[in-house]
């Protein structure tokens, strides 16, 4: 595989993941995933590790799509995956934006979007699973799993102390116990 | 500066909307940047309508893609064309893009490093907790309904069961999920 062609096919991957993230960034996780393994060789520890990169960064989690277009071609590759995946949802706003403006509250609106609620849950779910799947093996990170959820639904502390405290207490507890 | 319909509401230069929006980008960690968005352009700024960021942000969720960027696009664009909503985006993607990438190329150089290897399984974990309380939110006005139920199983199935791309999952279910809930004459 040469370089450009190398870029093309990012290109046409996360141009098409833009337009099929129905309901945000998650629901494509596990089509991401897919096409990394099969078309890139990145195995799913890899992924799910990329995953966590962009949860260390501030903004749009899902801006780490940017180390995966660099582990496919770097900076190269990474600049090809930012462009291919921000513009096409951009234009579709814009466009979207001027439309729904002009085409108010129809029925019809309504029905689209009382159907998309559902199917994004759905494709959430999958996504959450996709990440679960690798990222929940072992007692450990159950554990943190389960605490950051509990933490998150019974408290009011702020989710990025929630999710910090439970990295360093993962990482203290996988370190001492040697169990993931 | 151009006047809103509703009253109150004075809308930011191209470089205002920059700066701040670059700020939400550099401060606004573990998911939720809608709620950085609606505290900055509503209860701070004033620059929108509480009703014009509810409608924005409708249409930025059925919109496909990342809906905190969507929503930057959509706002950055009423108030001031497509200048604006390139400020808002680019403000919003550059901290994240620039943390992301170097903290990238960190990892690919020490890819078996085990002290960092662990450290990003430990944050996988927990952000899957918190993937599943973002799941918990969203579903709240659905998990009681049994249509809704449905269709969020048959999607879950098709993708994560069956396999199918996703693609072929919602050319599947969009059309179903349309015509169940079709407009229907009230009777």
């Amino acid at each position: 595989m040469n370089h450009s062609s190398a870029l093309m096919g990012l290109a046409s991957s996360f141009a098409l993941f833009s337009l099929l993230a129905v309901g945000g960034g998650v629901s494509v996780l596990p089509e991401m995933q897919t096409v990394m393994a099969t078309r890139y060789g990145l195995s799913a520890e890899s992924f799910v590790h990329i995953y966590g990169l962009g949860q260390l960064a501030p903004g749009p989690n899902m801006l780490m799509v940017l180390v995966l277009g660099y582990h496919v071609a770097g900076l190269a590759g990474a600049f090809t995956v930012l462009i291919a995946f921000f513009t096409p949802a951009l234009i579709l706003s814009l466009v979207g934006g001027r439309l729904w403006d002009r085409v108010g509250e129809t029925p019809w609106r309504r029905a689209v979007q009382n159907a998309l609620e559902p199917i994004s849950l759905g494709l959430m779910i999958s996504g959450l699973y996709s990440i679960a799947r690798e990222a929940l093996n072992g007692p450990v990170s159950f554990g943190l799993c389960a605490l950051t959820f509990g933490l998150l639904v019974s408290t009011r502390i702020n989710p990025v102390l929630i999710m910090l405290g439970a990295s360093v207490a993962g990482v203290v507890l996988m370190k001492t116990t040697g169990l993931p | 500066m151009s006047a809103s319909s509703e009253p109150g509401i004075v809308r930011p230069s191209i470089a205002e909307m920059f700066t701040q929006f670059l700020i939400i980008g550099a401060i606004s960690f573990g998911g939720g940047i809608v709620a950085y968005e609606r505290a900055l352009l509503v209860e701070h700024k004033k620059w929108v309508g509480a009703d014009e960021f509810m409608a924005a942000l409708a249409l930025s969720q059925t919109l496909p893609g990342l809906n905190s960027v969507n929503l930057a696009a959509i706002i950055g664009q009423r108030m001031a064309g497509l200048r604006g909503a390139m400020a808002c985006v680019i403000g919003l993607t550059i901290p994240g893009a620039t943390v992301v990438m170097a903290l990238g190329i960190l990892y690919d150089n020490g890819r078996n490093d085990p002290l960092a290897n662990l450290a990003l399984a430990a944050v996988a974990a927990a952000a899957t907790g918190l993937i599943a309380n973002t799941v918990r939110q969203m579903g709240s006005n659905h998990f009681h309904k049994p249509l809704s139920l449905a269709l969020m199983a048959v999607t879950f199935t098709l993708m994560s069961i069956i396999k199918l791309p996703l693609l072929e999952v919602l050319l599947i279910v969009f059309p179903v999920g349309l015509w169940l809930y079709r407009p229907r004459r009230s009777a």
